[in-house]
């Protein structure tokens, strides 16, 4: 039995490790230039699990994919990132490089093809371990070894030559994480890390982050459409909607005292184990298309709350309480 | 009563080959081995366990679109036949399912009101005019208005294709419904939507549903009665109020802990399970949880146990459950 969650004071909070300002994304160009990402404003601190919750096409896993440079011609990245104090948004891929895996690393939601097929999951390890740590031969298997021992692999040494196929999906997604570890980071971006994975394997997988991350000491980004899964393992949420940040808050306050709409609707509208039986209430509508965003406030048209200014104004995040931000006109301190 | 649909001892083994070495190896895969069931009128069932335990497998069983290695499926008294001859096609009616994925269910050339109102002209219902009426109607009921009826599938959200492949399976007025993982593929929001709206259709035409579903949350919101499979067998059915705060099998047990909590921060009872099921291809005898199992005793290798009776609705397939049943002063607690 190991404790699930870490809870660190917020009142002296930890230095910031990562922080993006004023991110905007957009793909295409001309008449067919969509916005997905409208200014976001994130902030990482030393060692603490923030999870980033939200649904499909609400810009989350583009947030970091943006910042890392990993986006490709089609997309026109804008905003201040900043690593411990640098700036690294602009970077040639050559700086880039020397930042992903060494000091923010990333695992994606389906092991299996984030794997190699062709290659023995050892030999994938040990390209890691070389280029990461500059270690060659003996020295390199034995810290590639190492680090499936820390992501509980049993018999490291012979799965060290087995191929992707030959291992289950949560093996697979051990050996990512493993990967990911290689690079001793600073941060782990989890990009939706167990949604691919069966409920008693998500279980392990998730035990397994946060032990890492406590024995590491590294921050993490946990992105997830599962609230019940950042509860568990996040201090800090940060629920995205349509490209904007809606809400950010202490996990312990924001499931408390969440004050936008949409977070509320997102809190009654998953079925609970803990609770009794009821019915769902559901957020009515849908969310709205990236080009086709309303003039207002995005989730004006689905929100049972809204007033004459939400229509016409976009609401700014701003703050309630200590560590507690919502971007809504009804919000107030 | 007679129960709507009565699932006797099923099972289904696959032939497969399996690479071993430069050779093929013929094997038999165990996909269902022996699951029985009722599932009554108006009812819900779900089906819950993980991915290749065999829920897909009973489906496709139930409504006959596989034939069963053993076993049988009576639907109203009548067994159904994986044959497809007149009367499959005439059980075909009452019984209709649900997929996952709504953009592969659909014909993706074809507006959304030809294809709600396709099963009445297959099965020779009324004339155009009424079909017409009746998918009509239909679509409006399930909260898809008049802009969308002539839109084709690529054309509307995932939500809303979900609808209408929900309404082009009760336009034939069906008591029973297969639902294969109906809401898993849709966005939070989407799925209490969705789910809703399962759950006023069954309260609104009394239609019956096989739920099957990986996700727990869902299951428990929907169901009547849960039924846990682990690689083809059921290994304990419950309604889903005992099921989750009692879990009685050492499956369930971790299944249930394992599901995530909003409120419920720390799990005090969470116990993960270690490794993976083993493959249905290389199955012991004795009990097929004996691997991943804390519990497993001597028994648990030699003997299967068989899904017993506790009380009038709950059985459990466990040779340690059964024992306790018998013995009511053991203490449960040494379980969790």
């Amino acid at each position: 039995m190991t404790e699930l969650t870490i809870h660190q004071p917020h009142q002296s909070s930890p230095p910031v490790l990562v922080s993006l300002r004023g991110l905007t994304v957009s793909f295409g160009s001309g008449a067919s230039r969509v916005q997905v990402l409208h200014g976001l404003d994130l902030d990482v601190h030393v060692g603490e699990s923030l999870g980033l919750v939200g649904e499909s096409g609400c810009g989350k896993s583009v947030t970091w994919l943006a910042a890392l440079g990993l986006l490709g011609a089609n997309a026109q990245v804008q905003g201040e990132f900043r690593l411990a104090g640098e700036r690294f948004d602009g970077l040639s891929d050559k700086a880039l490089s020397l930042i992903r895996g060494r000091r923010i690393a990333m695992i994606f939601q389906d092991p299996a093809s984030a794997l190699n097929p062709v290659h023995r999951i050892g030999q994938q390890l040990l390209e890691a371990v070389s280029l990461h740590k500059g270690l060659k031969g003996e020295a390199a298997r034995a810290q590639a070894v190492r680090l499936l021992d820390q992501v509980h692999i049993p018999n490291a040494r012979q799965r060290f030559d087995a191929y992707p196929h030959e291992l289950s999906g949560g093996m697979n997604q051990r050996v990512m994480i493993a990967m990911a570890l290689a690079g001793e980071p600073d941060l782990l971006i989890a990009d939706e890390p167990t949604t691919a994975l069966d409920a008693t394997i998500q279980a392990q997988i998730l035990d397994l982050l946060s032990e890492v991350r406590r024995d590491q000491g590294m921050a993490m980004v946990l992105i997830s459409h599962d609230l019940s899964v950042i509860a568990q393992e996040c201090s800090r949420v940060m629920v995205m909607y349509a490209g904007r940040a809606a809400e950010t808050a202490a996990t312990d306050n924001l499931f408390r005292t969440a004050k936008h709409p949409y977070t509320q609707g997102l809190l009654s509208c998953v079925p609970d184990v803990a609770s009794p039986q009821k019915r769902l209430t559901a957020i009515p509508g849908q969310v709205p298309e990236a080009g086709r965003l309303p003039k207002g406030c995005s989730f004006e048209p689905r929100c049972a709350q809204s007033m004459a200014q939400c229509s016409g104004l976009v609401p700014m995040l701003s703050s309630v309480e200590p560590d507690h931000q919502v971007a809504c006109f009804l919000a107030t301190p | 009563m007679t129960p709507l649909l009565q699932v006797q001892e099923l099972r289904k083994h696959f032939q497969v080959s399996v690479p071993e070495g430069w050779r093929q190896r013929k094997a038999n895969l165990r996909a269902v081995d022996g699951i029985s069931f009722d599932l009554h009128a108006g009812q819900t069932l779900g089906l819950v366990g993980e991915s290749g335990c065999g829920k897909t497998t009973t489906a496709r069983l139930v409504l006959g679109l596989t034939e069963a290695t053993h076993g049988q499926v009576l639907f109203n008294g009548q067994p159904v036949a994986a044959k497809r001859d007149a009367t499959w096609r005439a059980q075909r009616q009452n019984m209709q399912m649900v997929y996952q994925n709504p953009l592969g269910a659909l014909d993706r050339r074809l507006n959304v009101i030809s294809q709600v109102q396709e099963p009445l002209l297959i099965h020779g219902l009324g004339d155009a005019l009424s079909r017409t009426e009746q998918a009509q109607d239909l679509m409006v009921s399930m909260g898809l208005p008049k802009p969308l009826w002539h839109r084709y599938p690529h054309e509307l959200s995932g939500g809303q294709r979900q609808r209408v492949v929900l309404a082009r399976a009760l336009i034939l007025k069906p008591s029973l419904l297969v639902c294969d993982e109906p809401v898993s593929a849709l966005d939070v929001s989407i799925q209490a939507q969705v789910i809703n709206l399962l759950q006023d259709v069954q309260e609104r035409m009394g239609v019956a549903y096989l739920f099957i579903s990986h996700d727990l949350k869902v299951v428990r919101q929907v169901s009547d009665q849960v039924a846990v499979m682990y690689l083809g067998h059921i290994v304990e059915q419950a309604p889903p109020q005992q099921l989750f705060s009692e879990p009685l099998h050492p499956y369930s047990q971790a299944l249930v802990s394992s599901v995530p909590s909003l409120w419920q921060r720390s799990n005090p009872k969470r116990h993960i399970l270690q490794g993976d099921p083993p493959s249905p291809l290389s199955l012991q005898s004795g009990c097929v949880f004996q691997n991943r199992c804390p519990h497993a005793q001597a028994i648990c290798r030699e003997v299967p146990p068989r899904l017993t009776p506790l009380t009038s609705e709950r059985q459990v397939a466990c040779h340690l459950v059964s024992e306790q049943a018998v013995l009511p002063d053991a203490p449960l607690e040494s379980l969790a």
